[in-house]
């Protein structure tokens, strides 16, 4: 920056508000890391404390990865994280391409209806979904979270990728089109690498709920195979008595692997938010 | 190798009719512009022949035969866009030859096409680079490449030179009227650029609120106008129309003449006036004047002149370049 732009007060001030916002937002975060590396009692006794040799204790993780099967809790969870992204991406692409791309009769209208996921919570038709997966004999199956996760992720993919979808050159896709290419070539080698930085952001965008997601898993998939994170972090907390040590370790373990898809997609997600406004 | 004719092309986006009707022929190997302000329809008119519009109704005949129903890349036509349309993940030389490619063209003969286009648009060092590392022109060059590499029966091209820097528009200009003299192949080229169109063209089509207002030779056009509007949008500085009553002339409606055609002078002729402006553009003088009987008028003088504001001048009218239009801006054909 400038400077003839850039009053120092003003900057200040700009690195104040983002550093309390990194703060807070870090802050749980930080507070289940530490405590995941204490005994019970220190996590009771002085909660913010870091841990000392006296207070240090694996504990939470040793019950963690002995009692149940965690690493099967972890595939579960990844690979219905996985598979509902890629469904997400390529129905959700699909859809923003039909609609930013063809005139067709109805086309607002079903832009519309397909954006009006992002209003009503699906959760509104757990009674109706969890009898559907009755009937088709899909409880306790990997295959029903990743049905509804995909359908919960539409919505939104839909209505940002169709929005970049439009800023594609339309010359682009004649030239393709002149070349020979079918649609399905169009989209999938000169559309889709163009918008690949809103693919990330959609990416990021579903990874996050579906990951955390305590509610489906509980409802549809509940059986010991079919467990989540998220889920099997459940069974540490009884009506009782919790095993904090066990639920923070847990809850520890269950942010690394995101972090991980996050760093994937997040070099293309700041190439997202950004393109645009800068040039 | 590439004629096209156009029978009543009709499209309507919704009830909004852009194209009113268009009939034109194009004989093998000719140079047609299409040119007319924006909005007229031209555009449109070189998406329906290239197919990647569908017109309402009509005909469209390439080398006679009807392709309202061939997909665009079984029409044997090439297209240059504006903005280039380059594939951005392909090198400069794969950007050329996939459209072979997925032709089922066999590797040789792809080879030799885009090593003989490269050759020709000079491009041979940059086949190895993707367009993000091409200037402008260079961009335009490979565009240009893409569609001769296909040899089509029909080149079309979509104001290729508007994105381009002035110089640059006259050196590639000059290009595509070399590239024409080779390849005699049949070029339709879009442009709203009156110049593009009265140095490249063998053909001009003036459209106009999609309907053709006139088709001729350039020259044609310039000294044969068949309307106002034409008159108006071809030469610039625009014609200067003078309602014919304030000249005493009852034969016509409006009287025509171009700034060209006026002479001044400080002492005597036939409508005294005061300057009002100059440029000067060194070749050329613009003069604008307000006279009595004709308001406003642009004259236009070869050379430096040193009129100033506010200076009384007489114009007279060349008799020989007057354009006559009557009440419906038809031009009067008169015998010369």
């Amino acid at each position: 920056m400038s400077k003839a732009r850039s009053a120092p007060l003003r900057s200040a001030l700009i690195h104040l508000a983002l550093l309390s916002y990194t703060l807070l937002a870090l802050f749980p975060v930080f507070l289940t890391l530490v405590n995941s590396l204490k005994s019970r009692n220190a996590i009771f006794r002085e909660p913010m404390a870091l841990p000392t040799p006296s207070t240090f204790s694996l504990i939470g993780y040793q019950t963690v990865l002995q009692q149940g099967d965690f690493v099967g809790y972890f595939q579960n969870s990844l690979i219905v994280t996985v598979a509902s992204i890629a469904l997400v991406l390529l129905f959700g692409a699909m859809a923003a391409f039909a609609l930013s791309e063809y005139r067709f009769r109805g086309n607002t209208l079903m832009g519309l209806y397909l954006a009006l996921g992002i209003m009503i919570p699906i959760r509104l038709g757990t009674v109706a979904i969890l009898q559907g997966m009755v009937s088709a004999g899909l409880v306790n199956t990997l295959t029903s979270l990743v049905l509804v996760y995909t359908a919960q992720g539409l919505p939104l993919a839909i209505f940002i990728l169709s929005e970049f979808m439009r800023t594609v050159s339309d010359d682009l896709k004649n030239a393709g089109r002149i070349d020979g290419l079918s649609e399905y070539s169009i989209f999938f080698r000169l559309v889709l690498p163009l918008v690949r930085p809103a693919m990330a952001t959609v990416a990021v965008f579903t990874m996050i709920p579906i990951w955390n997601d305590l509610w489906f898993p509980l409802i549809l998939a509940p059986g010991e195979s079919t467990k989540t994170v998220t889920l099997g972090a459940q069974m540490f907390i009884g009506q009782y008595v919790t095993n904090w040590n066990a639920v923070l370790a847990a809850l520890s373990l269950a942010i690394l692997p995101v972090m991980v898809l996050y760093v994937i997609f997040s070099r293309q997600l700041i190439r997202g938010i950004t393109s645009g406004a800068v040039k | 190798m590439g004629s096209l004719q156009l029978k009543s092309i009709r499209k309507a986006f919704g009830t909004h009719e852009v194209l009113k009707g268009i009939d034109l022929e194009v004989a093998d190997g000719e140079f047609v512009i299409f040119v007319g302000p924006s909005g007229c329809g031209k555009s449109t008119l070189l998406r329906v022949i290239a197919g990647l519009e569908d017109a309402t109704s009509g005909s469209v005949r390439i080398d006679g035969a009807e392709v309202v129903n061939t997909p665009p890349a079984k029409r044997g036509i090439a297209m240059v866009f504006q903005s280039y349309a380059l594939y951005p993940h392909l090198t400069v030389k794969d950007n050329m030859g996939l459209g072979l490619k997925q032709a089922g063209t066999d590797k040789a003969e792809i080879e030799t096409r885009v090593a003989k286009a490269s050759a020709m648009l000079s491009l041979d060092p940059y086949l190895a680079r993707r367009p993000a590392e091409l200037s402008g022109g260079q961009r335009q060059r490979v565009a240009i490449g893409r569609a001769i590499v296909r040899e089509p029966k029909l080149f079309l091209f979509d104001e290729p030179l508007s994105n381009l820097d002035a110089a640059l528009r006259v050196q590639t200009r000059l290009e595509i009227a070399g590239l024409h003299r080779r390849l005699k192949a049949t070029m339709i080229y879009v442009t709203h650029d009156q110049v593009e169109a009265m140095t490249l063209a063998d053909k001009i089509v003036v459209l106009n609120a999609g309907a053709v207002e006139q088709v001729g030779s350039p020259m044609e056009l310039y000294n044969r106008p068949a309307n106002i509007f034409v008159a108006g949008f071809i030469g610039s500085p625009q014609m200067n129309f003078i309602p014919a009553e304030r000249l005493g002339d009852s034969s016509a409606k409006t009287i025509g003449i171009r700034p060209e055609h006026i002479a001044l002078s400080r002492d005597s002729g036939e409508w005294k006036g005061k300057v009002i402006h100059v440029e000067h553009l060194g070749a050329d003088t613009i003069v604008y004047l307000e006279t009595e009987q004709t308001g406003l008028l642009t004259v236009r003088l070869f050379g430096e002149h040193a009129y100033a504001p506010d200076d009384i001048v007489f114009a007279t009218p060349d008799r020989a370049h007057l354009h006559r239009f009557d009440a419906h801006d038809c031009a009067i054909v008169t015998e010369r």
